[in-house]
């Protein structure tokens, strides 16, 4: 057997059902390469104890007969999902030191599933990035390097963490959280698979709030089959949470034929920037001969708004923010700056905001409160909300005409250098989103799928958008795409 | 729309974050690149298209208006800055 730490989901499930190995095993293993690989910073709260006390009970389950998909199964949790007793910091100083007294119910379910935590992973600031630069933990970094070039790149953002760990084999399987793209640009920076459920299937209980309106939890794992078998665990009603839908989750591996025959596969004409490298066109063109090989009817089609997502997002998403971000006042959790004598109430907020939220958390926290204030709201909040109905009535115009998917690319370049961005205005890192944020903003379920290397040697994705609540769907197309691409290059081990 | 520097000290007052005098003419150019990047929103035509409420549609649920949890004072200062005697503790706000 190959180094257990290696294994897919689904293999080592199957290798656990057949006692081949058993669940402490594939959890030293795991534990053994998350400390060796500091140089990555991915796992930034360790949590061995808790790890190895679940996969001894793990074992017994299996034991007993009484196992599901994700019994025994090591995996890192995204440092935004609230863990019980454990920190929860959402990347930020300002909850340094935060210990949850509950558990998400994603995790919850995960736990319950008897998946195992082996720790917390690094990621943007309350998810605000797309290259974990903004994280108080330090970058995180890709286990992927340019070929003949030791430079250190970005794993993408925000769930950065979350895929430097899954790329570098540290665990099977991760959660990652998507409001812009947040899942599937790191998963496509780093050759792994990420997918994004439609708005409402995962219960947002527990993870702490960037945008309420566009949040979503969602599976980061080694293949398409892992990520069915994984979100399958992560679904389902939750009442603590008024947007979660009461909705039957199917289960997701059984709808994973490769058959996609007949299939109408629409390929968006603005999503083809001016611009646009021409090795991401290739490789989107590629994808879709290899759709159109496997049966499937490729569509041309149009998404007249998607030009104006990014603007959109970019008002709605600083306005969720600022309220959220509101709970932040140095009262009930985390820290509070140093205060000086005579200092009232006014200046401990300020004092503490200042201190506690990073310089990219800030922006959007006053970004947001200027496009929510009074004069303003209409122009700009209110605006934005219609312009996300048209982009949603894009989406719905499309599949009433009968297409089933949608494939673009997933982001607009291979992953670039940490630091090198850092000059660069703040609207050219938010560019990086520019694939991914439509999904968001209608909503659907969207995934990104490795399917080939650029010329300097670094994984490149493409992402399939689906109908709302047909994820099963969504992800047999996205297997029958990974079957043809046979995309199996690792990053060589330099950490 | 221009941000000047006396703006973006409103909205660091109105976001209750401590903004420095000296960092507020970078912070004005910041704010007005990304509401440069917004402003391409005036071309599209909205006229009768109603502002989303929720990108799913739904009507929220409604349960039992009754107590379901509470007595767990303890948990919720555990993680407050600055508790005593059973409340979260503030500087003076009343002279």
């Amino acid at each position: 057997m190959t180094e257990l730490n290696k294994l897919t989901l689904s293999d080592a499930r199957d290798a656990l059902r057949k006692g081949d190995t058993t669940s402490v095993e594939l959890t030293e293993a795991c534990l053994k390469a998350i400390d060796a690989a500091d140089a990555l910073n991915a796992f930034v709260h360790k949590t061995p104890e808790i790890a190895l006390e679940r996969a001894k009970a793990a074992d017994a389950r299996i034991q007993a007969g009484d196992a599901p998909a994700m019994c025994g199964l090591p995996i890192g949790i995204k440092d935004l999902f609230c863990t019980k007793g454990v920190d929860s910091q959402a990347a930020s100083g300002i909850l340094e030191g935060f210990k949850p007294e509950y558990e998400s119910t994603v995790s919850q379910q995960l736990q319950d599933s008897g998946a195992v935590m082996l720790g917390k992973l690094n990621m943007d600031e309350f998810a605000m990035g797309s290259s974990n630069e903004t994280s108080v933990y330090g970058n995180a970094v890709s286990p992927w390097r340019r070929e003949g070039d030791d430079a250190q790149l970005t794993p993408g953002g925000s769930s950065g963490g979350s895929a430097a760990a899954v790329a570098a084999d540290l665990c099977l399987a991760a959660t990652g959280t998507d409001t812009g793209g947040s899942i599937r640009q790191p998963a496509a920076f780093t050759g792994i698979t990420g997918i994004k459920p439609t708005y409402g299937r995962c219960s947002r209980w527990g993870v702490v709030a960037f945008a309420s309106s566009l949040d979503q939890a969602g599976p980061m794992t080694k293949s398409v089959r892992d990520a069915a078998m994984m979100l399958e665990a992560m679904c389902g009603h939750d009442p603590k949470d008024s947007t979660s839908a009461d909705l039957a989750v199917p289960n997701f591996e059984a709808m994973l034929t490769g058959d996609i025959k007949g299939k109408k596969i629409g390929i968006p004409r603005e999503y083809r920037m001016d611009g646009m490298p021409a090795e991401i066109e290739k490789l989107w063109s590629e994808g879709a001969e290899m759709l159109r090989a496997a049966g499937a009817e490729i569509v041309d089609i149009s998404l007249p708004h998607t030009k104006y997502a990014l603007p959109a997002y970019y008002v709605i998403a600083p306005a969720e923010a600022s309220s959220n971000l509101a709970r932040y006042d140095g009262v009930r959790y985390g820290q509070r700056a140093t205060l000086e004598a005579g200092d009232g109430i006014t200046e401990m907020y300020e004092k503490t905001r200042a201190a506690g939220f990073g310089h990219e958390v800030q922006r959007r926290v006053m970004v947001g409160t200027y496009v929510l204030s009074a004069g303003f709201y209409d122009a700009y909040y209110n605006r934005a909300r219609k312009v996300r109905t048209l982009i949603k009535k894009d989406f719905e115009d499309v599949f009433a005409q009968g297409i089933d998917a949608i494939l673009t690319p997933a982001t607009p370049s291979a992953a670039f250098g940490l630091g090198e961005m850092t000059d660069a205005d703040p609207v050219q890192m938010y560019l990086n989103d520019v694939f991914t944020v439509t999904v968001n903003l209608a909503g659907l379920p969207g995934v990104s799928v490795p399917t080939g290397l650029d010329s300097k040697g670094l994984p490149l994705g493409l992402q399939l958008i689906g109908r709302p609540w047909e994820e099963g769907d969504l992800l047999n197309t996205a297997y029958a795409l990974e079957s043809a691409a046979g995309f199996v290059a690792k990053p060589g081990q330099w950490w | 729309m221009s941000i000047d520097q006396s703006t973006a000290a409103k909205v660091a007052k109105l976001a209750r974050i401590k903004v420095e005098e000296d960092a507020l003419p970078a912070l004005a150019d910041e704010f007005n690149t990304i509401l440069g990047f917004i402003e391409q929103l005036n071309e599209v035509d909205v006229e009768g298209v109603e502002p989303m409420t929720s990108v799913t549609p739904q009507r929220l649920k409604r349960r039992v208006d009754e107590v379901t949890d509470g007595n767990q004072q303890d948990k919720i200062l555990a993680n407050a800055p600055d508790a005593r005697e059973g409340f979260f503790a503030v500087p003076k706000v009343v002279e």
